[in-house]
Protein backbone atom coordinates (compact mmCIF):
# COMPACT_ATOMS: atom_id res chain seq x y z
CA UNK A 1 0.00 0.00 0.00
CA UNK A 2 1.05 3.52 -0.95
CA UNK A 3 -0.20 6.57 0.88
CA UNK A 4 0.34 9.93 -0.17
CA UNK A 5 0.26 12.75 2.48
CA UNK A 6 -0.24 16.51 1.45
CA UNK A 7 0.91 18.80 3.71
CA UNK A 8 0.58 22.73 4.21
CA UNK A 9 3.59 25.11 5.13
CA UNK A 10 1.58 27.36 7.29
CA UNK A 11 2.63 30.48 10.08
CA UNK A 12 3.60 28.64 13.20
CA UNK A 13 0.98 27.80 15.79
CA UNK A 14 2.01 29.98 18.36
CA UNK A 15 2.06 33.35 16.15
CA UNK A 16 -0.38 35.90 16.72
CA UNK A 17 -1.48 36.63 13.74
CA UNK A 18 -2.44 40.34 13.00
CA UNK A 19 -3.46 42.03 9.39
CA UNK A 20 -1.19 44.52 7.66
CA UNK A 21 -0.80 48.26 7.64
CA UNK A 22 -2.92 48.93 5.00
CA UNK A 23 -5.47 45.93 5.49
CA UNK A 24 -4.86 43.88 2.49
CA UNK A 25 -3.95 41.17 3.89
CA UNK A 26 -2.32 39.31 6.88
CA UNK A 27 1.13 40.31 7.78
CA UNK A 28 3.53 37.63 7.25
CA UNK A 29 6.72 39.35 7.20
CA UNK A 30 9.55 37.76 9.54
CA UNK A 31 6.98 35.10 11.20
CA UNK A 32 8.19 31.22 11.88
CA UNK A 33 6.57 29.29 9.46
CA UNK A 34 5.77 25.52 10.18
CA UNK A 35 4.15 22.49 8.95
CA UNK A 36 0.30 22.63 9.58
CA UNK A 37 -0.59 20.91 12.71
CA UNK A 38 -3.36 18.60 11.35
CA UNK A 39 -1.02 17.55 8.45
CA UNK A 40 1.42 16.83 11.05
CA UNK A 41 -1.00 14.50 12.85
CA UNK A 42 -1.58 13.11 8.89
CA UNK A 43 2.08 12.18 8.24
CA UNK A 44 1.92 10.78 11.56
CA UNK A 45 -0.62 8.27 11.05
CA UNK A 46 0.77 7.31 7.33
CA UNK A 47 4.00 6.54 8.86
CA UNK A 48 2.53 4.73 11.69
CA UNK A 49 0.96 2.59 9.12
CA UNK A 50 4.25 1.88 6.91
CA UNK A 51 5.93 0.82 10.59
CA UNK A 52 2.67 -1.77 11.40
CA UNK A 53 4.08 -3.55 7.99
CA UNK A 54 1.24 -2.28 6.11
CA UNK A 55 2.45 0.03 4.18
CA UNK A 56 5.20 0.26 1.41
CA UNK A 57 5.95 3.58 0.77
CA UNK A 58 4.75 7.05 2.21
CA UNK A 59 4.88 10.21 -0.04
CA UNK A 60 4.81 13.96 1.29
CA UNK A 61 3.95 16.35 -1.03
CA UNK A 62 2.84 20.15 -0.89
CA UNK A 63 1.96 22.80 -3.36
CA UNK A 64 3.72 26.29 -2.55
CA UNK A 65 6.88 28.88 -3.06
CA UNK A 66 10.12 27.41 -3.41
CA UNK A 67 10.56 28.09 0.47
CA UNK A 68 8.02 25.32 1.24
CA UNK A 69 10.62 22.91 0.43
CA UNK A 70 11.52 23.31 4.60
CA UNK A 71 8.31 21.83 5.12
CA UNK A 72 8.85 19.11 2.94
CA UNK A 73 12.17 18.25 4.08
CA UNK A 74 10.37 17.77 7.72
CA UNK A 75 8.38 15.53 6.44
CA UNK A 76 11.14 13.02 5.45
CA UNK A 77 12.66 13.63 8.73
CA UNK A 78 9.33 12.62 9.99
CA UNK A 79 9.42 9.15 8.19
CA UNK A 80 8.03 10.15 4.24
CA UNK A 81 10.53 8.36 1.95
CA UNK A 82 10.12 11.00 -0.68
CA UNK A 83 8.19 14.19 -1.05
CA UNK A 84 7.17 16.02 -4.30
CA UNK A 85 6.96 20.08 -4.39
CA UNK A 86 4.69 21.30 -6.78
CA UNK A 87 5.96 24.92 -7.16
CA UNK A 88 3.69 27.91 -7.37
CA UNK A 89 4.40 31.40 -6.42
CA UNK A 90 0.74 32.46 -5.96
CA UNK A 91 -0.93 30.59 -2.80
CA UNK A 92 -3.56 28.29 -4.95
CA UNK A 93 -6.80 28.34 -3.14
CA UNK A 94 -8.33 24.68 -1.88
CA UNK A 95 -10.43 23.78 -4.94
CA UNK A 96 -7.30 24.82 -7.15
CA UNK A 97 -5.06 22.88 -4.27
CA UNK A 98 -7.44 19.80 -5.00
CA UNK A 99 -7.07 19.94 -8.66
CA UNK A 100 -2.93 19.74 -8.72
CA UNK A 101 -3.41 16.73 -5.60
CA UNK A 102 -5.74 15.12 -7.98
CA UNK A 103 -3.07 15.35 -10.80
CA UNK A 104 -0.67 14.25 -8.47
CA UNK A 105 -3.17 11.01 -7.40
CA UNK A 106 -3.60 9.88 -10.70
CA UNK A 107 0.00 9.58 -11.77
CA UNK A 108 1.50 7.85 -8.49
CA UNK A 109 -1.58 5.79 -7.44
CA UNK A 110 -1.57 5.55 -3.79
CA UNK A 111 -4.39 3.38 -1.77
CA UNK A 112 -4.98 6.19 0.45
CA UNK A 113 -4.42 9.66 0.81
CA UNK A 114 -4.31 11.72 4.20
CA UNK A 115 -4.74 15.06 5.05
CA UNK A 116 -5.66 17.70 7.79
CA UNK A 117 -9.01 18.37 8.36
CA UNK A 118 -8.26 22.39 7.95
CA UNK A 119 -5.01 24.09 7.62
CA UNK A 120 -4.45 27.12 10.70
CA UNK A 121 -4.64 29.70 7.80
CA UNK A 122 -7.43 29.81 5.88
CA UNK A 123 -9.47 27.37 8.15
CA UNK A 124 -11.43 26.39 5.00
CA UNK A 125 -11.95 22.34 5.99
CA UNK A 126 -11.49 21.90 2.16
CA UNK A 127 -9.51 20.54 0.18
CA UNK A 128 -9.89 16.47 1.16
CA UNK A 129 -13.95 16.93 0.25
CA UNK A 130 -13.35 18.72 -2.90
CA UNK A 131 -10.36 15.76 -3.50
CA UNK A 132 -12.11 13.36 -3.08
CA UNK A 133 -15.14 14.23 -5.23
CA UNK A 134 -13.35 15.29 -8.31
CA UNK A 135 -11.03 11.37 -8.22
CA UNK A 136 -15.23 9.76 -7.22
CA UNK A 137 -13.57 8.80 -4.19
CA UNK A 138 -14.52 7.95 -0.82
CA UNK A 139 -13.74 9.86 2.11
CA UNK A 140 -13.96 10.20 6.00
CA UNK A 141 -13.27 13.53 7.76
CA UNK A 142 -12.24 14.19 11.29
CA UNK A 143 -10.75 10.81 11.81
CA UNK A 144 -9.95 9.85 15.14
CA UNK A 145 -9.03 6.17 14.51
CA UNK A 146 -8.25 4.64 11.19
CA UNK A 147 -7.88 0.57 10.38
CA UNK A 148 -6.42 -0.85 7.09
CA UNK A 149 -8.54 -4.08 6.61
CA UNK A 150 -8.21 -6.11 3.45
CA UNK A 151 -9.47 -3.60 0.34
CA UNK A 152 -10.97 -1.17 2.49
CA UNK A 153 -10.41 0.87 5.41
CA UNK A 154 -12.65 1.67 8.49
CA UNK A 155 -12.46 5.41 9.86
CA UNK A 156 -14.29 6.62 12.92
CA UNK A 157 -15.25 10.37 13.05
CA UNK A 158 -15.69 12.93 15.50
CA UNK A 159 -18.92 14.36 14.39
CA UNK A 160 -21.20 16.31 16.75
CA UNK A 161 -22.36 15.03 20.04
CA UNK A 162 -20.42 11.66 19.38
CA UNK A 163 -18.35 9.30 16.82
CA UNK A 164 -19.19 7.80 13.43
CA UNK A 165 -17.22 5.00 11.56
CA UNK A 166 -17.61 4.51 8.00
CA UNK A 167 -15.96 1.36 5.87
CA UNK A 168 -14.48 3.05 2.77
CA UNK A 169 -13.33 1.18 -0.86
CA UNK A 170 -10.15 2.25 -1.81
CA UNK A 171 -8.52 4.50 -2.82
CA UNK A 172 -9.59 6.37 0.16
CA UNK A 173 -9.28 9.99 0.94
CA UNK A 174 -9.60 10.56 5.13
CA UNK A 175 -8.75 14.23 7.09
CA UNK A 176 -7.25 13.51 10.46
CA UNK A 177 -9.21 15.56 13.72
CA UNK A 178 -6.68 15.62 16.90
CA UNK A 179 -7.53 12.78 18.72
CA UNK A 180 -5.89 10.39 15.86
CA UNK A 181 -2.65 9.99 17.71
CA UNK A 182 0.08 12.25 18.72
CA UNK A 183 3.08 13.19 16.29
CA UNK A 184 6.81 12.55 17.18
CA UNK A 185 9.57 15.06 17.00
CA UNK A 186 12.00 14.82 14.59
CA UNK A 187 15.16 13.35 15.78
CA UNK A 188 18.56 14.75 15.06
CA UNK A 189 20.19 11.54 12.96
CA UNK A 190 16.62 11.69 10.84
CA UNK A 191 17.10 15.29 10.01
CA UNK A 192 20.66 14.60 8.76
CA UNK A 193 19.03 11.43 7.04
CA UNK A 194 16.06 12.84 5.13
CA UNK A 195 18.52 15.61 3.69
CA UNK A 196 19.64 12.85 1.42
CA UNK A 197 15.97 11.73 0.44
CA UNK A 198 14.52 12.39 -3.20
CA UNK A 199 12.55 15.41 -3.26
CA UNK A 200 10.83 16.18 -6.46
CA UNK A 201 10.30 20.04 -7.46
CA UNK A 202 7.60 19.89 -10.48
CA UNK A 203 6.64 23.66 -11.82
CA UNK A 204 2.72 24.05 -11.46
CA UNK A 205 2.72 25.06 -14.71
CA UNK A 206 3.82 21.59 -16.06
CA UNK A 207 1.21 19.84 -14.40
CA UNK A 208 -1.52 21.37 -16.81
CA UNK A 209 -3.81 22.22 -13.97
CA UNK A 210 -5.75 25.41 -14.14
CA UNK A 211 -5.58 26.51 -10.68
CA UNK A 212 -6.57 30.51 -11.09
CA UNK A 213 -8.10 31.76 -7.96
CA UNK A 214 -11.98 32.70 -7.68
CA UNK A 215 -12.30 34.83 -4.89
CA UNK A 216 -10.90 38.30 -4.12
CA UNK A 217 -9.63 39.20 -0.83
CA UNK A 218 -10.62 42.60 -0.55
CA UNK A 219 -9.79 43.36 3.67
CA UNK A 220 -8.30 41.65 6.60
CA UNK A 221 -8.94 43.09 9.67
CA UNK A 222 -8.79 42.97 13.04
CA UNK A 223 -12.26 41.35 15.02
CA UNK A 224 -14.24 43.86 16.64
CA UNK A 225 -13.07 43.64 19.99
CA UNK A 226 -16.22 42.99 23.13
CA UNK A 227 -16.57 46.00 25.46
CA UNK A 228 -14.19 45.99 28.88
CA UNK A 229 -15.82 43.68 31.59
CA UNK A 230 -15.46 44.51 35.26
CA UNK A 231 -13.28 42.14 38.02
CA UNK A 232 -15.76 41.09 41.02
CA UNK A 233 -14.21 40.82 44.21
CA UNK A 234 -16.41 37.14 45.28
CA UNK A 235 -18.68 34.33 44.99
CA UNK A 236 -21.25 36.31 46.26
CA UNK A 237 -20.80 39.29 43.75
CA UNK A 238 -20.82 37.14 40.93
CA UNK A 239 -23.83 35.52 41.42
CA UNK A 240 -25.58 39.14 42.50
CA UNK A 241 -24.30 40.24 39.03
CA UNK A 242 -25.17 37.44 36.92
CA UNK A 243 -28.68 38.09 38.40
CA UNK A 244 -29.47 41.26 38.85
CA UNK A 245 -27.40 42.99 35.79
CA UNK A 246 -27.27 40.75 33.17
CA UNK A 247 -30.19 38.69 34.53
CA UNK A 248 -28.77 35.32 32.71
CA UNK A 249 -29.44 33.56 36.09
CA UNK A 250 -32.56 33.16 38.48
CA UNK B 1 -32.31 31.79 -9.65
CA UNK B 2 -32.96 30.55 -5.93
CA UNK B 3 -31.09 29.88 -3.40
CA UNK B 4 -31.27 26.16 -1.97
CA UNK B 5 -30.50 25.55 1.75
CA UNK B 6 -29.30 22.32 2.92
CA UNK B 7 -31.48 20.87 5.96
CA UNK B 8 -29.41 19.52 9.01
CA UNK B 9 -31.16 17.19 10.65
CA UNK B 10 -31.23 13.10 12.19
CA UNK B 11 -34.68 11.90 10.54
CA UNK B 12 -36.62 13.02 14.09
CA UNK B 13 -35.73 17.11 14.53
CA UNK B 14 -34.33 19.28 12.48
CA UNK B 15 -31.29 20.90 13.69
CA UNK B 16 -31.38 24.57 14.59
CA UNK B 17 -28.22 25.31 12.79
CA UNK B 18 -30.39 25.31 9.79
CA UNK B 19 -32.95 28.15 11.18
CA UNK B 20 -29.28 30.13 11.00
CA UNK B 21 -28.64 29.26 8.14
CA UNK B 22 -31.89 30.20 6.66
CA UNK B 23 -31.08 33.44 8.02
CA UNK B 24 -27.97 33.81 6.12
CA UNK B 25 -29.78 33.03 3.26
CA UNK B 26 -32.37 35.29 3.53
CA UNK B 27 -30.02 38.17 2.80
CA UNK B 28 -29.02 36.92 -0.48
CA UNK B 29 -32.30 38.26 -1.32
CA UNK B 30 -33.67 35.58 -3.51
CA UNK B 31 -36.41 32.61 -3.09
CA UNK B 32 -35.29 30.35 -0.95
CA UNK B 33 -35.66 26.28 -0.86
CA UNK B 34 -34.61 23.99 1.99
CA UNK B 35 -33.53 20.41 0.67
CA UNK B 36 -34.45 17.42 3.32
CA UNK B 37 -32.68 14.14 2.32
CA UNK B 38 -33.26 11.58 4.64
CA UNK B 39 -35.11 8.19 5.30
CA UNK B 40 -39.14 8.60 7.00
CA UNK B 41 -37.97 12.32 7.83
CA UNK B 42 -41.69 13.41 7.49
CA UNK B 43 -41.58 15.44 10.86
CA UNK B 44 -38.33 17.10 9.55
CA UNK B 45 -40.35 18.27 6.29
CA UNK B 46 -43.43 19.04 8.64
CA UNK B 47 -41.07 21.33 10.59
CA UNK B 48 -38.82 22.94 7.64
CA UNK B 49 -42.67 23.74 6.32
CA UNK B 50 -43.21 26.29 8.63
CA UNK B 51 -39.65 27.75 8.61
CA UNK B 52 -40.48 31.94 7.56
CA UNK B 53 -39.14 33.05 4.39
CA UNK B 54 -39.08 29.53 2.58
CA UNK B 55 -40.94 29.25 -0.60
CA UNK B 56 -40.41 25.37 -0.94
CA UNK B 57 -39.00 22.45 0.26
CA UNK B 58 -37.45 19.42 -1.79
CA UNK B 59 -37.66 16.37 -0.71
CA UNK B 60 -35.66 12.67 -1.31
CA UNK B 61 -37.20 10.06 1.06
CA UNK B 62 -34.85 7.17 0.24
CA UNK B 63 -32.38 4.72 3.03
CA UNK B 64 -29.65 5.43 1.04
CA UNK B 65 -29.37 9.07 2.73
CA UNK B 66 -30.49 7.87 6.52
CA UNK B 67 -26.89 8.82 7.77
CA UNK B 68 -26.37 11.54 5.60
CA UNK B 69 -23.32 9.80 3.99
CA UNK B 70 -21.49 13.00 2.37
CA UNK B 71 -20.93 10.90 -1.26
CA UNK B 72 -24.33 10.49 -1.68
CA UNK B 73 -25.98 13.55 -0.68
CA UNK B 74 -23.41 15.80 -2.78
CA UNK B 75 -24.34 13.69 -5.65
CA UNK B 76 -28.13 14.59 -4.67
CA UNK B 77 -27.48 18.39 -4.15
CA UNK B 78 -25.11 18.27 -7.47
CA UNK B 79 -28.43 16.62 -9.34
CA UNK B 80 -30.35 20.12 -8.03
CA UNK B 81 -27.87 22.55 -8.96
CA UNK B 82 -29.35 24.29 -12.18
CA UNK B 83 -31.95 25.94 -10.64
CA UNK B 84 -29.97 27.80 -8.08
CA UNK B 85 -27.40 30.63 -7.55
CA UNK B 86 -26.44 29.65 -3.65
CA UNK B 87 -26.52 26.51 -2.11
CA UNK B 88 -26.03 27.21 1.69
CA UNK B 89 -25.61 24.90 4.64
CA UNK B 90 -24.12 25.36 8.42
CA UNK B 91 -21.17 25.40 9.23
CA UNK B 92 -20.97 22.31 11.44
CA UNK B 93 -19.71 18.75 11.02
CA UNK B 94 -22.44 17.65 8.93
CA UNK B 95 -22.04 20.63 6.57
CA UNK B 96 -18.40 20.57 6.41
CA UNK B 97 -18.12 17.19 5.63
CA UNK B 98 -20.96 17.56 2.60
CA UNK B 99 -20.40 21.07 1.34
CA UNK B 100 -16.44 21.06 -0.08
CA UNK B 101 -17.92 17.60 -2.58
CA UNK B 102 -20.99 19.52 -3.79
CA UNK B 103 -18.39 22.70 -4.46
CA UNK B 104 -15.77 20.92 -5.97
CA UNK B 105 -18.21 18.70 -8.27
CA UNK B 106 -19.52 22.26 -9.58
CA UNK B 107 -15.94 23.66 -9.74
CA UNK B 108 -16.53 26.20 -7.56
CA UNK B 109 -14.23 27.79 -4.72
CA UNK B 110 -16.76 27.30 -1.77
CA UNK B 111 -16.61 30.12 0.88
CA UNK B 112 -16.10 28.57 4.50
CA UNK B 113 -17.83 29.59 7.64
CA UNK B 114 -19.03 32.99 6.65
CA UNK B 115 -20.01 35.55 9.69
CA UNK B 116 -22.04 38.33 7.60
CA UNK B 117 -23.18 38.36 4.36
CA UNK B 118 -22.14 42.56 2.84
CA UNK B 119 -23.33 41.82 -0.67
CA UNK B 120 -24.77 38.59 -2.79
CA UNK B 121 -21.20 37.69 -3.78
CA UNK B 122 -19.18 39.52 -0.78
CA UNK B 123 -18.95 37.93 2.62
CA UNK B 124 -16.70 38.27 5.88
CA UNK B 125 -15.29 34.90 7.47
CA UNK B 126 -12.71 34.35 10.20
CA UNK B 127 -9.04 32.82 9.69
CA UNK B 128 -6.42 32.20 11.70
CA UNK B 129 -8.61 30.52 14.26
CA UNK B 130 -10.56 34.40 14.80
CA UNK B 131 -7.29 36.31 14.96
CA UNK B 132 -8.45 38.02 11.76
CA UNK B 133 -11.75 38.81 9.92
CA UNK B 134 -11.69 38.75 5.79
CA UNK B 135 -13.97 40.04 3.58
CA UNK B 136 -13.84 38.19 0.73
CA UNK B 137 -15.57 38.34 -3.24
CA UNK B 138 -16.44 34.91 -4.79
CA UNK B 139 -16.71 35.44 -8.65
CA UNK B 140 -18.19 32.08 -9.12
CA UNK B 141 -21.10 32.41 -11.16
CA UNK B 142 -22.89 29.78 -8.17
CA UNK B 143 -21.63 30.36 -5.02
CA UNK B 144 -21.46 27.31 -2.21
CA UNK B 145 -21.08 28.58 1.04
CA UNK B 146 -21.17 27.08 4.81
CA UNK B 147 -22.53 29.52 7.73
CA UNK B 148 -20.88 30.10 10.79
CA UNK B 149 -24.66 29.50 13.17
CA UNK B 150 -23.90 31.57 15.61
CA UNK B 151 -23.43 34.95 13.74
CA UNK B 152 -26.97 34.73 12.09
CA UNK B 153 -30.17 34.94 14.31
CA UNK B 154 -32.34 32.27 13.69
CA UNK B 155 -35.92 33.04 12.04
CA UNK B 156 -38.92 31.90 12.99
CA UNK B 157 -40.93 28.98 12.18
CA UNK B 158 -44.54 30.48 11.86
CA UNK B 159 -45.07 29.71 8.28
CA UNK B 160 -48.48 28.69 6.60
CA UNK B 161 -47.18 24.95 5.00
CA UNK B 162 -45.42 25.43 1.62
CA UNK B 163 -45.39 23.37 -0.94
CA UNK B 164 -43.22 20.13 -1.22
CA UNK B 165 -41.65 18.78 -3.89
CA UNK B 166 -40.80 14.56 -3.88
CA UNK B 167 -37.51 14.13 -6.01
CA UNK B 168 -36.07 10.52 -6.50
CA UNK B 169 -33.24 9.24 -5.17
CA UNK B 170 -30.40 8.79 -6.83
CA UNK B 171 -28.34 5.66 -7.38
CA UNK B 172 -25.79 4.57 -4.28
CA UNK B 173 -22.17 5.22 -5.07
CA UNK B 174 -20.67 2.27 -2.83
CA UNK B 175 -18.12 3.51 -2.19
CA UNK B 176 -18.92 4.99 1.56
CA UNK B 177 -20.50 2.24 3.70
CA UNK B 178 -21.90 3.35 6.84
CA UNK B 179 -21.02 1.18 10.17
CA UNK B 180 -22.02 2.52 12.99
CA UNK B 181 -22.35 5.53 15.18
CA UNK B 182 -22.26 6.43 19.27
CA UNK B 183 -23.77 9.28 20.49
CA UNK B 184 -23.39 10.59 23.56
CA UNK B 185 -26.28 10.48 26.07
CA UNK B 186 -26.85 13.04 28.15
CA UNK B 187 -29.57 14.76 29.65
CA UNK B 188 -27.94 18.45 29.57
CA UNK B 189 -28.71 20.32 26.31
CA UNK B 190 -26.20 19.96 23.44
CA UNK B 191 -23.35 22.34 23.56
CA UNK B 192 -24.56 24.43 20.04
CA UNK B 193 -27.91 24.34 21.55
CA UNK B 194 -27.31 25.40 25.13
CA UNK B 195 -28.37 28.58 26.40
CA UNK B 196 -26.18 28.65 29.30
CA UNK B 197 -22.54 27.06 29.01
CA UNK B 198 -19.44 26.33 31.76
CA UNK B 199 -16.34 24.58 30.46
CA UNK B 200 -13.04 24.26 32.23
CA UNK B 201 -9.55 24.16 31.55
CA UNK B 202 -6.29 22.95 32.30
CA UNK B 203 -6.85 24.22 35.57
CA UNK B 204 -9.38 21.84 36.48
CA UNK B 205 -6.25 19.17 36.72
CA UNK B 206 -8.04 16.41 36.14
CA UNK B 207 -11.31 14.70 34.45
CA UNK B 208 -12.27 13.80 37.97
CA UNK B 209 -12.31 17.51 38.79
CA UNK B 210 -14.73 18.31 35.76
CA UNK B 211 -17.71 17.04 38.49
CA UNK B 212 -17.36 20.23 39.89
CA UNK B 213 -18.93 21.76 36.96
CA UNK B 214 -21.50 18.59 36.15
CA UNK B 215 -23.33 19.68 39.50
CA UNK B 216 -23.43 23.58 38.69
CA UNK B 217 -24.70 22.49 35.17
CA UNK B 218 -27.46 20.96 36.18
CA UNK B 219 -28.74 23.49 38.83
CA UNK B 220 -28.49 25.45 35.44
CA UNK B 221 -29.47 23.76 33.07
CA UNK B 222 -26.31 24.11 31.01
CA UNK B 223 -24.27 22.06 28.83
CA UNK B 224 -20.50 21.65 29.96
CA UNK B 225 -17.84 22.59 27.86
CA UNK B 226 -13.93 22.21 27.85
CA UNK B 227 -10.76 24.22 26.11
CA UNK B 228 -8.67 22.81 23.75
CA UNK B 229 -5.45 22.45 26.42
CA UNK B 230 -8.02 20.56 28.43
CA UNK B 231 -9.23 17.91 25.66
CA UNK B 232 -5.04 17.26 25.02
CA UNK B 233 -4.68 17.11 28.34
CA UNK B 234 -7.06 13.73 28.22
CA UNK B 235 -9.41 15.34 30.78
CA UNK B 236 -12.87 15.12 28.98
CA UNK B 237 -13.90 13.42 25.34
CA UNK B 238 -12.90 15.95 22.01
CA UNK B 239 -16.91 16.17 21.53
CA UNK B 240 -16.54 18.86 24.94
CA UNK B 241 -14.32 20.93 22.72
CA UNK B 242 -15.17 24.52 22.42
CA UNK B 243 -12.45 26.77 20.10
CA UNK B 244 -11.80 27.12 16.64
CA UNK B 245 -11.29 23.52 16.16
CA UNK B 246 -13.98 22.14 18.36
CA UNK B 247 -17.37 23.27 18.48
CA UNK B 248 -18.09 27.30 17.86
CA UNK B 249 -20.72 27.92 20.43
CA UNK B 250 -22.41 31.31 21.20
CA UNK B 251 -24.78 30.91 24.89
CA UNK B 252 -26.62 33.59 26.97
CA UNK B 253 -23.94 32.70 29.37
CA UNK B 254 -20.10 30.91 29.34
CA UNK B 255 -18.71 30.32 32.09
CA UNK B 256 -14.90 29.85 31.65
CA UNK B 257 -13.28 28.28 34.68
CA UNK B 258 -9.36 27.48 34.79
CA UNK B 259 -9.01 28.59 31.35
CA UNK B 260 -6.40 30.60 30.26
CA UNK B 261 -8.09 32.11 27.29
CA UNK B 262 -5.91 30.85 24.16
CA UNK B 263 -6.82 32.56 20.48
CA UNK B 264 -7.80 29.62 19.99
CA UNK B 265 -10.45 28.87 22.26
CA UNK B 266 -11.60 32.84 22.50
CA UNK B 267 -12.66 32.39 18.85
CA UNK B 268 -15.31 29.88 19.47
CA UNK B 269 -16.74 31.05 22.81
CA UNK B 270 -16.04 35.47 22.31
CA UNK B 271 -19.62 35.54 20.63
CA UNK B 272 -21.48 34.73 24.14
CA UNK B 273 -23.77 37.50 25.38
CA UNK B 274 -22.32 37.77 29.01
CA UNK B 275 -18.89 36.17 30.09
CA UNK B 276 -17.62 34.92 33.11
CA UNK B 277 -14.26 34.03 33.95
CA UNK B 278 -12.91 32.29 37.14
CA UNK B 279 -8.98 31.74 37.20
CA UNK B 280 -5.87 32.11 39.75
CA UNK B 281 -4.29 33.24 37.30
CA UNK B 282 -4.93 37.93 36.96
CA UNK B 283 -2.88 37.94 33.69
CA UNK B 284 -4.88 34.93 32.09
CA UNK B 285 -6.04 36.33 28.51
CA UNK B 286 -9.76 35.35 29.61
CA UNK B 287 -10.07 37.98 31.29
CA UNK B 288 -9.86 40.75 28.15
CA UNK B 289 -12.88 39.11 27.05
CA UNK B 290 -14.80 38.53 30.71
CA UNK B 291 -18.20 40.89 31.56
CA UNK B 292 -17.47 39.08 34.71
CA UNK B 293 -14.29 37.90 35.58
CA UNK B 294 -13.10 36.41 39.19
CA UNK B 295 -9.62 35.78 40.03
CA UNK B 296 -9.91 32.81 42.35
CA UNK B 297 -8.79 29.47 42.77
CA UNK B 298 -11.50 27.33 41.32
CA UNK B 299 -11.78 24.54 43.83
CA UNK B 300 -12.86 27.25 46.76
CA UNK B 301 -14.97 29.20 44.27
CA UNK B 302 -16.54 26.52 42.44
CA UNK B 303 -18.32 24.92 45.54
CA UNK B 304 -18.93 28.20 46.87
CA UNK B 305 -20.97 29.28 43.54
CA UNK B 306 -22.47 25.50 43.68
CA UNK B 307 -24.05 26.27 47.26
CA UNK B 308 -25.39 29.50 46.05
CA UNK B 309 -27.80 28.05 42.94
Amino acid sequence: MKILVPIKRVVDYNVKVRPLGDNSNVDLNNVKMSVNPFCEIALEEAVRIKESGKASEVIAITIGKTESQEQLRTALALGADRAILVESDSLLEPLGLAKVLAKVVNDESPDLVILGKQAIDGDNNQTGQMLGAILDLPQATNASELNIEDGTVSVTREIDGGLQTLKLTTPAIVTTDLRLNEPRYASLPNIMKAKKKELKVIPLVDTGVDASPRTELLKVELPEARAAGIMVDSVDQLVDKLKNEAKVIS
Amino acid sequence: MSTLVIAEHDNNNLKGSTLNTVAAATQLGVDIHILVAGSDCESVVAECQQVDGVSKIIHSNDPLYLNQIAEDVSALVVSLSADYSNILAPATTFGKNLMPRVAAKLDTQQISDIISVESADTFKRPIYAGSCIATVKSNDALKVITVRSTAFDAVTQNSADVEVINVNPLDSLNISQFVSEEIAESDRPELTAADIIISGGRGMQSGENFHLLDSIADKLGAAVGASRAAVDAGFVPNDYQVGQTGKIVAPDLYIAVGISGAIQHLAGMKDSKVIVAINKDEDAPIFQVADYGLVADLFNALPELDSQL
